[in-house]
């Protein structure tokens, strides 16, 4: 099977997992206008490889695996969807088609180039989330170090799972481990205590995307929603809130 | 007041700075830790507030005596680092590193040490003599955290003093403490960095020898090594190759630690300032059981909730708005009247010159006591009290997003709604904001509000005599245009806006003296604007006009006022009146037409013209004064001669358009 396919499944499957909690055979084969015998082959292909937990009638799920792959297609798909938007000024209905067709044949090089590019956008043009890449870096500023070779490049991937502290449960700690941004935020919320490895804890969102309340260094903190989805932490591990 | 007994002899006079003084001290530290409660502690009720020269900061200036020397004491803006983030930052840094006070009194929250230590941390690299007063201790213990100010003072090497300034508690010895480091001045002993810092900043230090600089060479050589722009600005002038080497030295950081080195610094500062703490301060273990809510958890748990949240700001605000228009106007009125019992308080222009000349200043001074005492005075009280018990930055979190459309962020509502009442104090609440634009912003948005004398204005035209809909249709619409206005200048002024990063203290009860003082303080610098601006401004105008000068610019604007707005001629003379203050608007009317019943003399569509173009077209003399002073004349005339060629545009066009549908 071609990487494509796999890629464009998986992808589909994400999508109706995260609408649906399960993506069944006869919905995938809509999304993808393909016949629903073929899904359940792929499915069972799928499932050997193991990147989805299969169950006929039941639909299929993604694995760890499959999320990560999952993850990655969505990161570039949305980079692209920046890049024709901002720079080549395509047609805002047009990019999500194109960049679906782009995302598979990238690769992380240009991933990261075109995220350097567009300033590490945090959202697509149709406001949705750009997950951080998977360097082991701490922030963008040194991304760039990298690439201006003005350090070594370190262990180049990041070994745990970061989210954004926007995504913490309530009482729940993380570990501060990437700051997207430009220097200047990263400067100010350093200032403020939020330096790499302190821990913080989300304390209460406000609605409609509005600030939210941050616990850190014995202090509390009101941070714009968009400073703080770019404050990405080590979770918690589970069962330990 | 209770301030004067600390405050042996006050200075009279209203000069730009303490005169005299035999010692200068400042006040530096975070926001929210009490520095202005030990501000007034110190200086009782003598302070001088006005602005850093050419930039919108507040600076506050206060005199101290203590045996027997006068002791100037600025009160810096609480800032949190000593980077260029902010012009408060810079303000800071450069009045003590230039100015060299005979003290710098750090004043640090007892509950939050390590993050107040980092900006300690950033003091002690500038050396300046220095104590520490670590501030609301009382706070701290009830939250089980108990500081070794005597090994603090160890360890740091200055002197420690534990206060609670709010009761008073530890300001003897604190003033004690002054005293000794003001007439030693003492250099603190710096603190030490990791090798690889130090070793960067030596070589740095060492490539200095020949440059001449005012500030500590220590602290160049570390903001070198931050790539601090208006530091490589300066020394580059004299040397481009010691910031060349502290780049490459920089450089060097950034790839040990792979992060951008100002953020390699603050990381350092942070484990200095974490080692200090884990060795001063004593955390009691929480009780065993379920864990006790504090005040402030369960005041937010109403204040930031997602539906009573709002609740409590719109009571907060509409109590706000309710106090301008029922019980302020009340007081306004009895006020005038109880005034006019000396002296007619209407324009009179026809006479003797001198008694117009004197009706003119008369109607001024009226019309600014009318203004302070009943709506600027309890603005400034209620604007304290929120802003001191912790309210306002709840505020501010809650409308974020809504002011986002505005390019503003939460805290630009207090300018608006006290726009609501005086345009003035609203100006000088700009200071709030953090970069200059969005400053500017939000006073021009400001501007637009329509203020008490413009409601007299809506209310006595519209309201009376066509109907109280159409008055509340022009409020609407000023809300609309506001939220135009405000998209559109947010794209034409140039500068940058930034997202929220604010603190959110905890609630604590007002104390009444600060309260009383910054409201005191505030309305002082006030009153030296508004009244000359009333009673000269006032009294010109009828002389010019009882003088035959104003007939011509009457026809001079004819074409605008008749023919493009279609209202009578005669209404050229009010608006130009109305510049003094705006509802002298329909005072001169009533005067030139001998009638109040303004519904006999204009047609219906004319008065909700005129009580739009009124609404609109310039702010009063007192805005024009007070944003020049605030933002400059170039910014003053600007956001003027905008608004003229709005209300105009609007007005024309909105003649055109109810002409045919009333």
């Amino acid at each position: 099977m071609a990487q494509e396919q796999i890629e464009e499944y998986i992808e589909t499957i994400f999508d109706l997992e995260s609408r649906d909690g399960t993506a069944k055979t006869t919905a995938i084969a809509k999304c993808l206008n393909v016949a629903p015998a073929s899904v359940t082959e792929v499915l069972k292909s799928l499932s050997d490889k193991g990147f989805v937990e299969y169950e006929p009638y039941r639909g299929a799920t993604l694995t760890e695996e499959g999320k990560k792959i999952a993850d990655t297609i969505k990161r570039k798909h949305r980079l692209l969807e920046v890049f024709l938007t901002d720079v080549l000024k395509l047609n805002h209905e047009k990019v999500h088609d194109e960049a679906c067709r782009m995302e598979h044949t990238i690769s992380e090089e240009t991933e990261n180039a075109l995220c350097r590019m567009m300033k590490a956008p945090a959202r697509c043009p149709h406001g949705s989330p750009i997950s951080p890449c998977n360097r082991s870096v701490g922030s963008c500023a040194e991304c760039d170090a990298i690439v201006r070779e003005e350090i070594p490049v370190m262990a180049s991937l990041r070994d745990k799972k970061i989210i954004p502290i926007t995504e913490l449960g309530p009482e729940q700690n993380g570990k501060i481990a990437f700051i997207r941004g430009d220097c200047k935020i990263v400067q100010r919320l350093s200032d403020l205590g939020l330096t790499l490895g302190t821990v913080v804890s989300l304390l209460r969102k406000t609605p409609m995307g509005g600030p939210v309340e941050i616990a850190v260094r014995r202090t509390h903190l009101a941070l714009d929603h968009a400073i703080a989805e770019n404050i990405f932490v080590e979770p918690p591990k589970a069962g330990n809130s | 007041m209770s301030g004067c007994k600390e405050c042996k002899g006050c200075s009279k006079g209203n000069e730009s700075g303490i005169k005299n003084a035999d010692y200068t001290i400042a006040l530096a530290g975070n926001a929210n830790v009490g520095k202005s409660a030990i501000f007034n502690q110190l200086t009782g009720v003598d302070q001088i507030i006005g602005n850093w020269p050419g930039k919108t900061v507040e600076r506050a200036e206060g005199l101290l005596l203590h045996s027997g020397k006068r002791i100037r004491v600025i009160d810096l803006p609480g800032i949190y680092s000593f980077s260029t983030y902010s012009m408060e930052e810079l303000v800071s840094r450069d009045f003590i590193a230039l100015e060299h006070p005979d003290a710098v009194i750090n004043v640090i929250d007892a509950s939050a040490l390590e993050r107040n230590l980092f900006f300690t941390i950033q003091l002690l690299e500038l050396a300046p003599p220095m104590l520490i007063a670590v501030n609301q201790i009382d706070l701290a213990e009830k939250k089980g955290i108990a500081i070794d100010t005597k090994k603090l003072s160890s360890l740091l090497g200055i002197p420690v003093v534990p206060t609670v300034a709010i009761r008073g508690k530890g300001i003897p010895a604190l003033t004690d403490a002054i005293t000794s480091i003001m007439q030693d001045h003492p250099v603190p002993p710096a603190l030490h960095y990791g090798k690889e810092i130090e070793e960067r900043i030596g070589k740095i230090v060492s490539g200095l020898g020949t440059v001449t600089t005012p500030y500590p060479v220590r602290w160049t050589a570390i903001k070198l090594l931050e790539r601090d722009p208006a530091i490589q600005r300066i020394i580059g002038e004299q040397d481009t190759s010691v910031v060349e080497t502290a780049d490459n030295l920089a450089k060097e950081i950034e790839s040990l630690h792979g992060e951008p080195v100002c953020v390699v610094m603050s990381a350092e500062r942070y484990q200095v300032a974490d080692r200090i703490a884990a060795e001063v301060v004593t955390v009691r273990p929480a009780e065993k059981g379920p864990q006790k809510k504090s005040l402030t958890d369960k005041l937010d748990q109403i204040a930031l909730h997602p539906f009573l949240g709002y609740l409590a700001v719109i009571a907060v605000i509409g109590g706000l708005l309710v106090w301008t228009f029922l019980i302020g106007a009340q007081v306004s009125a009895f006020l005038a009247s109880f005034l006019s019992q000396f002296e007619q308080y209407e324009p009179v222009i026809t006479g003797p010159l001198m008694d117009i000349l004197w009706n003119g200043a008369f109607t001024g001074f009226v019309a600014g006591v009318t203004l302070i005492i009943p709506y600027v005075l309890p603005f400034y009280i209620l604007l304290a009290v929120i802003e001191d018990s912790g309210y306002l930055t709840r505020i501010s979190m809650m409308l974020d997003r809504g002011m986002h459309k505005l390019g503003l962020h939460g805290k630009a509502i207090i300018p608006l709604i006290l726009g609501y009442g005086c345009n003035v104090p609203a100006i000088y609440s700009c200071r709030i904001m953090e970069t200059p634009k969005q400053k500017t912003l939000a006073a021009f948005l400001v501007t637009l509000v329509p203020c008490t004398a413009r409601t007299v204005v809506i209310l006595g035209l519209v309201a009376a005599f066509v109907n109280i809909w159409w008055a509340l249709a022009l409020y609407a619409f000023d809300i609309l245009l506001i939220l135009v206005v405000g998209r559109i200048a947010f794209k034409a002024v140039p500068g940058e806006s930034v997202g929220l990063i604010m603190e959110m203290p905890d609630y604590h009860v007002p104390s009444i003296s600060v309260v009383l003082k910054q409201t005191w303080t505030r309305t002082k610098s006030l009153i030296w604007i508004v009244f000359p601006a009333y009673i000269i401004g006032s009294a010109l105008i009828q002389a010019f006009y009882a003088a035959g000068l104003l007939d011509p610019v009457n026809a001079l604007l004819a074409p605008v006022t008749v023919l493009w707005l279609g209202l009578p001629a005669v209404i050229g003379i009010t608006l130009i009146f109305g510049i003094v203050r705006k509802e002298l608007t329909i005072l001169t009317l009533a005067v030139i037409f001998h009638t109040t019943n303004f519904g006999t003399i204009m047609s219906p569509v004319q008065l909700i013209v005129l009580a739009l173009v009124s609404m609109l077209y310039i702010p009063c003399i007192s805005v024009i004064l007070v944003l020049a002073s605030e933002f400059g004349w170039r910014k003053a005339l600007a956001i003027s001669a905008t608004e003229i060629i709005m209300a105009i545009a609007i007005g024309g066009i909105a003649f055109r358009v109810l002409s045919l549908v009333m």
